[in-house]
């Protein structure tokens, strides 16, 4: 096999994992940007949500047996549904306690402060939860094996005898569920009551009030929602990826990476741009040693922010 | 600066002793390691302070300059047998140059984009010195001259180092608090655009801040290595280090010179011992403490410690009654009509042309402002008023035109510059430094005209009086009504000397009285030579007070004239004015 074929099965070969993976990402993107989106909090802990969304997963699945119930393509995908809900209660619990003490109608119109206790009580909490979850997990590094997480399905060969794509089979099934999650989601905020409640409150939370939306209930709905999102997105990234308690902050990264390139508050945005962090995230190993690769995404995720803080597709709002 | 001098330095002096007695009364080495530690995060959070603290951006990646630190000494002694006397002092440099590398491209960025940016530098670091080998860099033991290298086996000098430098750097933070420094960066925090509209130049104060602060947190860092022996990515530029540095520094008090080290005395002490004794049982318990801190002050006592003590001490010393001082004497002008406007042109505006997207905000807008006139500019909502102001004082940039001020350009200043040139603006939605005092507001405007500090003040004081709030210098600018506010900014607007200023709607949102008031104050400054061009919708008030007005309609001029011919002019009558006033006119 000569040398531009291999490279060109390198390359099919990362541009298939960038999808893959990309579409995970994009999925935990619109989890973020869903909170930004409606609430206006940069939500430090949503890494921690991820985190927690990955243990409730590994355990619905190895509990409740849904393994040898379901079978290695339902089970895990179950499971993180589970996942999913139980982290759903859990972000009402901490709007409800927490974050609504500081967010909210009242620090909407303010100039720059007003973010900043938002964003040193999300801290504090990915604090909290990341170390609780060091108390409560260990520090053993988990996984929730499935027979689909070390087997592809071959596709080809495309070109001569050798080139083919390998599509893993665990992360065949992550994307799938990802963009089925996303596009519910879209049919969620545009077409049911509550959505277009969502939508209203995050336009303009003092008229939404006068039309009779509780801002604080659409808030916390979204919150919860967001939470969710994410911790399924956890859930799926569990079935192929080894975690432990401080695995939030290697996604926290590329969360906000995809988010800001999206444009804050394009919840649509927040997908494309999760979905090319992970392309960029696979293509750079191709040039890149694997030690650099994490500092590659830091380096991506600091050019985004400082060329385009607006986002690839966002509009600049700031003005005099 | 109202403030007695001495009694801080006292206060620090007392606490180094203490410290001190403390520190060499302890034998045991786990205690003396703690007290240590206290210090070096004490330094941490006052580095952390001086930057983010005053100024506003929060960074969550100071790891970023610790860790440069810690490596700094480290390698320069494991390669270059530089000893740590030389390698923190180097190592300072290495942060106060981090420091120009990362503000340089960030500080164009504001409020949670820059503390996300912040996050990643620290982060992509740490991968970066892993990817270089050194995973682990051991300092070795100088047995032949330990004291030369900083290695002491009485580890009570270190507690005697560590002491050193936090008050070198309290004395630092003391220093910037205390002068215009501080109060800049301050003003940056509560108002950045209205900052640099009265001369701040918001980005040389963030720069100077964060090379103050690298430096700061790059001796820490330093230290730090020379007191473990060992360095290690995750330890210097983990995300922990950037958040203890910020968590003792809100938990003790944000923008205080004790906050940091009183939030370092009580928190590292509380994590350590709670790490060692239940460590091995409960591994993550350091990190809990510190988030669960955090989320406490955020949610009990959002300014820390040591602001809602000085409170609580302050109002109980008070008592109940703040007895509101009597307003001033409102000032009296005579009538407009007895200034002299001279025919000189002062401020050219040529053909000046901005669009927003397809909207054409501004037109091709041209006029001369007389040195010695109030100009009015009239024109119906939307008509482009306030963004011509803007283009003024360069908070947007033109598209196409000229603006020359004295004969010079101003195209491409930035607005701090453009108002050390002497142009002064107010807001029509008012833009004051809300927690800051009356007097401090103003004076942040005299900081442009005066160089020394203590006649930046007497300017301030001056500019106070001359609008008539000289009794409400030290009420704090958030408790005032808006026609004091509206006062406020004139005061703060003049203290700056302007040759020209621009009152953007001064009159909006005040009762008729208070409308006399002020445009007697307006009035008085006109006469005693002051160019104004204001903006304002009333127009009986517009015609008592302008020599000339300029008619603005989507965006470009209708007329310009006497206040007398503009309003008979019928384009005018018909775009702006309408028929009833017309018909009120001719009465």
């Amino acid at each position: 096999m000569n040398q531009s074929l291999i490279l060109l099965e390198n390359l099919l070969q990362a541009l298939t994992a960038g999808l893959l993976i990309g579409s995970v990402y994009a999925l935990m993107c619109v989890g973020l940007g869903f909170i930004f989106g409606v609430m206006r909090v940069i939500n430090f802990a949503q890494g921690e949500f991820l985190m927690l969304g990955m243990y409730a997963t590994l355990y619905a699945f190895t509990w409740l047996g849904l393994g040898p119930v379901l079978g290695p393509y339902v089970g895990p995908i179950v499971a993180a549904v589970i996942a999913g809900c139980l982290l759903y209660g859990f972000g009402i619990l901490l709007h409800r306690f927490f974050l609504a003490r500081v967010t909210g109608a009242r620090v909407f119109g303010t100039e720059g402060e007003g973010h900043y206790p938002q964003l040193i009580l999300t801290l504090g909490l990915s604090l909290i939860i990341a170390n609780g979850g060091l108390i409560f997990f260990g520090s053993t590094p988990e996984n929730i094996r499935t027979p689909l997480s070390a087997t592809a399905w071959e596709i080809g060969p495309l070109a001569g005898d050798h080139v083919s794509m390998f599509l893993n089979k665990a992360r065949s099934v992550a994307f799938v569920v990802s963009i089925v999650v996303a596009l519910a989601l879209y049919f969620f905020v545009t077409r049911t009551q509550i959505g277009k409640q969502l939508r209203a409150a995050a336009d303009n939370p003092e008229a939404a009030t006068y039309m009779g939306i509780d801002v604080d209930r659409a808030h916390r709905i979204a919150f919860g929602l967001g939470c969710a999102i994410t911790a399924l997105a956890g859930g799926l990234v569990a079935t192929y990826y080894p975690f432990q308690p401080y695995v939030g902050l290697e996604f926290v990264i590329i969360m906000y990476a995809g988010v800001v390139l999206g444009g804050m508050g394009s919840i649509g945005g927040a997908f494309w741009g999760g979905l090319t962090i992970g392309l960029v995230q696979q293509l750079s190993t191709l040039v890149l040693p694997v030690q650099l690769q994490n500092a590659a995404i830091f380096v991506v995720f600091l050019l985004i922010v400082l060329w385009r803080p607006e986002g690839l597709f966002g509009r600049n709002v700031e003005r005099a | 600066m109202t403030n007695p001098r001495g009694r801080p330095l006292a206060a620090i002096f007392w606490f180094a002793a203490a410290y001190l007695a403390l520190g060499l009364v302890v034998r045991n080495e786990y205690y003396q390691l703690m007290l240590t530690l206290v210090l070096v995060w004490a330094i941490m959070g006052v580095a952390w302070n001086v930057f983010s603290g005053y100024s506003g951006l929060v960074s969550f990646g100071h790891a970023s300059f610790f860790g440069l630190g810690a490596y700094t000494v480290a390698l320069l002694l494991v390669k270059l047998e530089v000893t740590p006397w030389i390698g923190i002092p180097i190592g300072m440099l290495v942060g106060v140059a981090a420091g120009v590398l990362i503000g340089y491209p960030t500080f164009r960025l504001r409020g949670v984009y820059f503390a996300l940016a912040m996050l990643a530098y620290p982060l992509a670091l740490l991968y970066v010195f892993e990817w270089l080998g050194y995973q682990e860099v051991p300092l070795p033991m100088k047995r032949e001259a330990p004291a030369a290298y900083m290695q002491f086996s009485d580890h009570r000098a270190y507690v005697v180092i560590a002491l050193v430098m936090l008050v070198v750097a309290m004395l630092v933070s003391l220093r910037i608090e205390r002068s215009r420094f501080g109060l800049s960066l301050i003003a940056i925090k509560q108002n950045e655009w209205a900052a640099e509209a009265s001369g701040i130049d918001t980005w040389r104060w963030k720069m100077k801040a964060i090379m103050v602060s690298g430096a700061i947190a790059a001796a820490a860092g330093g230290f730090y290595a020379v007191v473990l022996l060992i360095v290690t990515p995750p330890t210097v530029f983990g995300m922990l280090t950037s958040a203890q540095a910020l968590i003792v520094t809100l938990f003790g008090g944000v923008a205080t010179v004790w906050g940091p080290v009183i939030g370092a005395i009580i928190l590292i002490p509380l994590a350590e011992i709670l790490h060692a004794e239940l460590g091995d049982k409960i591994p993550g318990i350091q990190g809990v403490v510190f988030g669960a801190a955090i989320v406490a002050v955020i949610m009990l006592a959002p300014e820390g410690l040591v602001p809602k003590f000085r409170d609580a001490r302050a109002r109980r010393a008070r008592g109940p009654d703040d007895a509101r001082p009597a307003l001033d004497e409102p000032v009296t002008a005579a009538p407009a009509a007895r200034r002299t406007v001279g025919e000189e042109v002062v401020l050219r505006v040529a053909n000046v042309s901005r669009s927003f997207g397809g909207l054409r905000a501004v037109q091709d807008v041209s006029f001369d402002v007389r040195r010695g006139e109030v100009l009015g500019i009239i024109g119906p909502n939307g008509a482009g008023k306030t963004t011509l102001f803007n283009l003024l004082n360069g908070f947007i940039r033109a598209d196409a035109g000229e603006v020359l001020f004295e004969g010079k350009s101003l195209l491409g200043l930035k607005t701090n510059a453009i108002c050390r040139l002497g142009i002064g603006r107010t807001f029509q939605v008012m833009r004051p430094f809300p927690r800051m005092s009356v007097l401090d507001n103003v004076v942040v405007g005299a900081f442009a005209a005066e160089s020394d500090d203590a006649r930046a003040y007497a300017a301030a004081r001056d500019a106070l009086a001359r609008v008539g709030l000289a009794a409400r210098g030290d009420a704090i600018a958030g408790a005032l009504t808006t026609v004091e506010l509206r006062l406020m900014e004139l005061a703060r607007a003049i203290a700056s000397r302007p040759k020209v200023l621009l009152a953007d709607e001064t009159l909006a949102g005040l009762g008729s009285q208070e409308i006399g008031r002020l445009l007697a104050t307006i009035n008085a400054l006109a006469n005693d030579g002051l160019t104004i061009v204001i903006i304002e919708h009333t127009m009986h008030a517009m015609v008592q007070l302008a020599d000339r007005l300029v008619v603005l309609d989507h965006g470009a001029v209708l007329d310009t004239g006497a206040p007398a011919a503009v309003t008979r002019n019928p384009k005018v009558v018909e775009a702006y004015l309408g028929p009833r006033w017309m018909a009120r006119a001719q009465h």
